[in-house]
């Protein structure tokens, strides 16, 4: 057997063990970003082999979340793709804010900053005070950052222009003091938001949503955990309600998309048929 | 049994739509395999490379999509954005992980994949750039008993990408090749191996 082969061996053996002894299930994720991720784990432990991680990985209760931050690497930023914002704004919250009472869940928030841009423009439309964001992670420490709402200042100047973009209405600062070397945002955001850990892997329904923002999580899955997802998501989905996915992510493999319609085919976003059934 | 054939996977960042155009752009459409490549040059706005590409090549040019089958005859890019990795099926995945030397996508993270899941199945070729992306990669490949191309610097527009591979990839691996020779080595490569 070539080491490459014996290293494809050692993946399933740790993915098999994370299972057993902790109940996540990585069986379904892309297998070449699992195995770079994991590769990035075992240079963190300052192990050989993965395998090397194993003992720990059943013994040693502390080592689970290391593993879950490494194997969920948040890579985000507020107003990301700043034009699904703007269309978002312009298309999807007119609508939203006929309803008395909106929520919206963001799976796979990271540590928040799209979750918090989301707050913004429901705060500049008018309509947060009315609105509840729903955001999920499988990473604690993630949501930690998250609920802290504390950011690093270094990424202000990116973040503002892409609020700029996003037709914001204001300054990006009127939402955050900034001070020394970080960003600390405005409370009165802060009280429209959950966050709660949430494994879209094995957990049911979240919420019953008015719009789901799944955006660049589906990429990290195999098909049958995409198809799980997505039918989960529309299980959680309110008649007419919208659906907003990552640029690189669409509907086309999955068995339900012909309940939902594109708002905007080239932002992923999307709606759910009014006569769709719905919740 | 039927070999399932090589797959090329390149990279470039600095003078990389010349290069890309003189070593791709006389491939035929039937050219039995894929090839699939980062290149950094990507500024704000609409994303327009493979449609620049596509103009000169005979090849189907187009965006890398999640999940898509690798076919002979194309010509993938990874988006804007997005690393781009090969799976053992030789389909695409793409992945918002963080910046690797800098750049997403980087040369180094689609290298190192191919390496993994293709084994001495792929063919690095290593194009003009200005930055050390890709060289880690191709040392990877190499290692797995692929080959790989590299742009003799001295054609190069900007040689710091193929001089250091050069410096990192065993001479047993590596073969160096003046850039308009990349195209017919590929294509005889390609005819001879396949057929």
């Amino acid at each position: 057997m070539k080491p490459s082969e014996i290293e494809e061996v050692e993946i399933d053996l740790f993915v098999e063990a994370l299972r057993l002894r902790h109940g996540y299930d990585f069986r379904h994720y892309g297998r070449a970003s699992l195995r770079r991720r994991l590769l990035a784990l075992q240079r963190l432990f300052g192990v050989a082999h993965l395998v090397d991680l194993l003992p720990r990985l059943l013994r040693e209760e502390s080592v689970l979340s290391k593993v879950l931050s490494a194997l969920s690497v948040p890579v985000t930023e507020m107003f990301r793709d700043p034009e699904v914002f703007s269309v978002l704004r312009q298309e999807v919250v007119p609508v939203l804010r006929s309803f008395p009472r909106i929520n919206i869940w963001q799976v796979g928030c990271a540590t928040g900053e799209e979750a918090y841009s989301l707050a913004i423009v429901m705060a500049e439309e008018g309509c947060l005070q009315q609105c509840q964001i729903y955001a999920t992670d499988i990473n604690d420490a993630a949501l930690a950052t998250a609920e802290a709402g504390i950011f690093h200042a270094r990424r202000l100047a990116l973040y503002s222009d892409n609020y700029r973009l996003a037709g914001g209405k204001a300054k990006l600062t009127d939402y955050c003091r900034a001070h020394l070397d970080v960003m600390e945002m405005d409370v009165a955001l802060r009280r429209a938001m959950v966050f709660a850990h949430h494994n879209l892997v094995a957990d049911g329904v979240f919420c019953e949503a008015h719009l789901v923002i799944c955006r660049n999580v589906l990429i990290y899955f195999d098909r049958h955990l995409q198809d799980r997802s997505l039918a989960l998501v529309r299980q959680s989905l309110v008649r007419g309600g919208y659906l907003c996915l990552g640029l690189q992510e669409s509907l086309d493999a999955y068995a339900g998309k012909e309940e939902f319609y594109p708002v905007d085919r080239l932002l992923r976003i999307f709606r759910l048929r009014a006569d769709g059934g719905g919740r | 049994m039927k070999r399932r054939g090589r797959v090329i996977v390149f990279g470039c960042s600095t003078g990389g739509v010349r290069a890309m155009q003189t070593a791709f752009g006389l491939l035929p459409v039937d050219y039995p395999w894929p090839i699939v490549g980062v290149c950094h040059l990507h500024a704000q706005g609409r994303w327009l490379m493979p449609e620049v590409l596509a103009r000169g090549c005979q090849l189907k040019v187009q965006g890398a999509v999640e999940k898509e089958r690798l076919q002979g005859g194309h010509l993938y890019l990874a988006p804007p954005g997005y690393h781009l990795l090969l799976e053992r099926d030789r389909s695409c995945s793409l992945t918002v992980d963080e910046k690797v030397n800098g750049s997403r996508p980087a040369i180094d993270p689609l290298f190192e994949s191919a390496a993994d899941s293709l084994g001495d199945q792929s063919i690095a070729v290593i194009l003009s750039g200005a930055n050390r992306d890709g060289a880690e990669g191709a040392y990877r490949i190499a290692a797995q008993g692929g080959l790989c191309v590299i742009q003799d610097p001295n054609t190069a527009e900007a040689e710091e990408m193929p001089r250091a591979a050069l410096a990192v990839v065993p001479a047993a691996q590596r073969v160096v090749v003046r850039l308009e020779e990349i195209g017919p080595f590929l294509q005889t490569m390609g005819v001879v191996t396949n057929g």
